[in-house]
């Protein structure tokens, strides 16, 4: 069986102790990113791992207790006890009370999450079987983002290329979205065949780019760098190899970026910049307002 | 119907019929359980198999073993499979053949349509198996089956949903006699709150099959009519919609979660006190605990999309009543150890595993406050986190719980004590691996995997192996369990009426001899 072969050759690997550097054992948490809302998130994310620690020390401590203590082994005689309306009201009331401890800063963080006005820039990002459209609204830029050609050769079936061998092994695209630091940008996610899911885990968030509807999800990114995620909605053949990358450049940077982005376009010959243009949207729900009152 | 049951009422105690027709025609509750059970082993195994060829492709990152379509096929059947023909089939299995023991019935109240629902599961698989081998490859949308993207399914795609429609007519039919038999057909004096737990968590996961099986069959109807009969209910180029494809999925989805586990928790309610030697604490409790996650479960479903672009006002009201779901699980949780408190301990294999339950089940159960809290999950959602939370409350959950109830009954059904140290190797071996396979998935999610990926950036390579060590670990391991059950089937240590030397007898199941003949009370025992 060419599979058994295959998973035993892997194994060896394992075995013989060739895996490269260990590098990785550290990512054992969520990232704290780069936005006032990711690290917000990242807090609440802490806050409710500890209160789950708290409780899992307590429950599983009692737990742990009664199975080394109370053992028939032990000669341990059973008590008769079935019921404590007491300790019964008890551990119904104090589980609310920590909810609504939990409930009230998570809803503080979803109202905040919610609010996409004042954005100084607008960006439209399509979603296509398997590739991101990025469009600058009102800008008269757009273009394609498909997974880096290094990737996508060494990602084939039996390439002979060891992933390892690749820089940023399929977070890498040909064109990223370029994003100015330090101003609150709004994406408008969409999709023209089925849904895919737009996530930058840096940013905080991800939101689901559907046919036929526009949401919007907004960042504000302190540093400037690559940053980078991927698709994370099931969207066939190759989800797994639609990447989102975005780099982050001090605003200036970022303007003479988009200026020259748009005197390249316009140097372009008239029918290769319209081409470059968004096909419209095949159909045009509430939630395009979004797109029409920019 | 066999010639046996034609000569039925006589105090003669015949025997099933001989050979395969006693299979094909029994209206026995305890063939027809048994069968279930078998049944639910064999696609265990299978999806069990598919889990491992993806758990193989991501042992490294590149792709070495298949094609990423096929992949996504095997992420999306190993989860039909596991769901609908696994951990579903299991339980009520152990439903066919335990409820009528522990209300003292003859049987089932309907039993040819009781013969009839596990016949059409067989014919539900059949096609569902049958479709990977259909041009263009079997169905690859993922279990949820998110139009627009399952409409590009080939020709698997109507035999995927006429398995879903025949798979879920089984439920329904499974479900109704469940009800009208605990309904109708207890002993007399056992009052509602005298029946065991487990037949109270059937009871209740029984009206939540009927109320949400109908709600899949239609949304699922709407994907054939949409791929074949040009309507457009879930195209947005049409005019339809695909978030309303989500809603209704979820709605049938989340008191489907429930519909597996709801029944993991009777058994290991019955596990715990009798081991414990001391009745369950707070009976009256569970049961309202019970029937309190049953109706959350119909009002928390759009947390499984967050990200799909709602209203704040919806995604404030799905997070609220989403975290109130941890109020009752909490109460079980409690009780529980409450139980043990005081108790006189001894850990068999049914109490090692329903153990297991109590420590891995609580595990994915904060998992799952951490997702309720909607800003949080928006970065969790559809990460591995997410995986690995499911995994927890489903394999260390409900397949755990229903190791359990096979370890606990397995004399009762066989008259047969089965081989003690090689059920605790397979506990031990499959505690041990199921955390390998799943504790590390926590790590990459937060780290930033998606889930449903054939292949990843190599920060997340050194997790992958772990995982993909335990889930051979835990896949083999599990293989030992077949040989305890085969063995235990054909012979060993004769069983006492009462199996388990300290059992408490309170439930009617240790009332009948080891193991159960063929007919058990034929006249109703009276409960005092």
């Amino acid at each position: 069986m060419k599979l058994v072969k295959r998973v035993l050759a892997a194994g060896s690997v394992l075995l013989l102790g060739t895996t490269p550097a260990m590098a990785a054992w550290t990512d054992l948490n969520l990232r704290v990113g780069v936005t006032p809302i990711s690290r917000e998130i990242y807090g609440l994310h802490m806050l409710i791992l500890w209160i789950c620690v708290a409780i899992a020390v307590a429950v599983f401590g009692v737990m742990i207790y009664s199975i080394a203590t109370f053992r028939k082994s032990k000669g341990a005689v059973p008590a008769t006890f079935d019921h404590s309306t007491k300790a019964e009201i008890i551990w119904t009331v104090i589980p609310v009370l920590i909810l609504v401890g939990m409930a009230i800063p998570a809803a503080r963080a979803l109202v905040k999450i919610d609010d996409t006005r004042g954005s100084e820039l607008t960006v439209k990002a399509t979603g296509y079987q398997w590739k991101w459209q990025y469009e600058y609204v009102d800008q008269g830029v757009s273009f394609f983002s498909t997974l880096a050609r290094s990737s996508d050769v060494a990602r084939q079936l039996d390439s002979g290329i060891p992933a390892r061998s690749v820089e940023n092994y399929l977070l890498e695209v040909d064109n990223p979205l370029v994003v100015p630091q330090g101003r609150k940008v709004r994406v408008l996610v969409t999709a023209n065949d089925v849904i895919h899911s737009w996530w930058v885990p840096d940013f905080g968030l991800k939101k689901d780019a559907i046919p036929g509807y526009i949401n919007e999800l907004w960042f504000l990114a302190e540093k400037p760098g690559t940053y980078r995620g991927q698709c994370v909605e099931l969207c066939g053949r190759d989800h797994g190899f639609m990447p989102v990358v975005v780099v982050v450049k001090p605003a200036e940077e970022f303007d003479a970026w988009l200026a020259q982005q748009k005197a390249a376009r316009q140097a372009a010959s008239a029918p290769a910049a319209r081409t470059a243009q968004l096909a419209p949207t095949v159909d045009q729900p509430a939630s395009l307002r979004v797109a029409n009152a920019e | 119907m066999s010639a046996t049951h034609a000569a039925h009422g006589h105090h003669d105690d015949h025997g099933p019929a001989k050979g395969i027709a006693r299979w094909l025609t029994t209206t026995n509750h305890k063939d027809i359980g048994t069968m279930y059970l078998v049944f639910s082993l064999v696609m265990f195994l299978i999806g069990g198999a598919m889990a491992l060829v993806i758990r193989a492709e991501l042992f490294m990152p590149g792709m070495q073993l298949v094609d990423p379509g096929f992949f996504n096929t095997m992420t999306t059947v190993h989860a039909l499979i596991m769901v609908f023909g696994a951990v579903m089939p299991a339980t009520v299995g152990l439903a066919n053949w335990m409820i009528p023991l522990q209300i003292g019935a003859p049987d089932m109240a309907l039993p040819r349509m009781n013969n009839f629902s596990f016949w059409l599961l067989v014919a539900a698989f059949s096609l569902l198996i049958l479709s990977l081998f259909m041009p263009g490859g079997g169905p690859a949308a993922g279990w949820t089956l998110y139009p627009p993207l399952v409409l590009q399914t080939g020709d698997a795609l109507p035999l995927a949903i006429f398995a879903i429609h025949l798979a879920g007519a089984s439920s329904i039919m499974g479900s109704i006699n469940i009800i009208v038999t605990i309904m109708n057909l207890r002993a007399p004096g056992m009052t509602l709150l005298k029946m065991p737990l487990f037949v109270w968590t059937w009871l209740i996961t029984a009206y939540l099959l009927i109320a949400v099986m109908p709600v899949f069959a239609g949304a699922v109807t709407m994907l054939l009519t949409d791929h074949f009969f040009k309507t457009t209910f879930f195209t947005a180029a049409g005019g339809g919609d695909p978030v309303l494809y989500q809603h209704i999925f979820w709605f049938f989805g989340h008191p489907e979660v429930y519909i597996m586990i709801l029944p993991a928790f009777g058994i290991v309610s019955e596990i715990i006190p009798t081991f414990s030697r001391k009745p369950l604490f707070g009976y009256d409790s569970m049961v309202y605990a019970t029937a309190s996650i049953a109706f959350l479960s119909f009002i928390v479903w759009a947390h499984h999309m967050f990200t799909v672009g709602m209203p704040l006002a919806g995604e404030m009201f799905f997070m609220l009543s989403t975290m109130l779901i941890a109020v009752p699980t909490g109460v079980k949780v409690f009780n529980w150890t409450a139980t043990m408190w005081k108790g006189s301990l001894s850990f068999e294999p049914p109490m090692l595993f329903a153990l297991a339950f109590l420590f891995l089940f609580t595990i994915g159960g904060f998992s799952g406050l951490m997702m309720a809290i909607a800003p949080v999950d928006f970065q969790y959602h559809d990460t591995y986190f997410i995986v690995a939370h499911f995994h927890y409350v489903l394999v260390p959950g409900a397949v755990f719980a229903i190791m359990a109830g096979v370890y606990f009954w397995l004399p009762k059904w066989t008259g047969h004590m089965y081989d003690m140290k090689l059920a605790k190797l397979h506990f031990w071996l499959s505690a041990i691996f199921v955390n390998v396979l799943f504790f590390p998935q926590h790590f990459l999610g937060l780290a930033g995997m998606p889930r449903r990926i054939p292949d990843y950036s190599t920060q997340f390579a050194d997790w992958n192996m772990v995982s993909s060590i335990g889930a051979f670990g835990f896949g083999l391991s599990q293989l030992l369990f077949v040989y305890i059950v085969w063995n235990c089937a054909r012979g060993g240590a004769k069983a006492t009426q009462h199996v388990w030397d300290d059992a408490r007898t309170v439930s009617l199941e240790w009332t009948v001899p080891s193991p159960a003949p063929y007919h058990t009370f034929e006249e109703a025992p009276v409960v005092k």
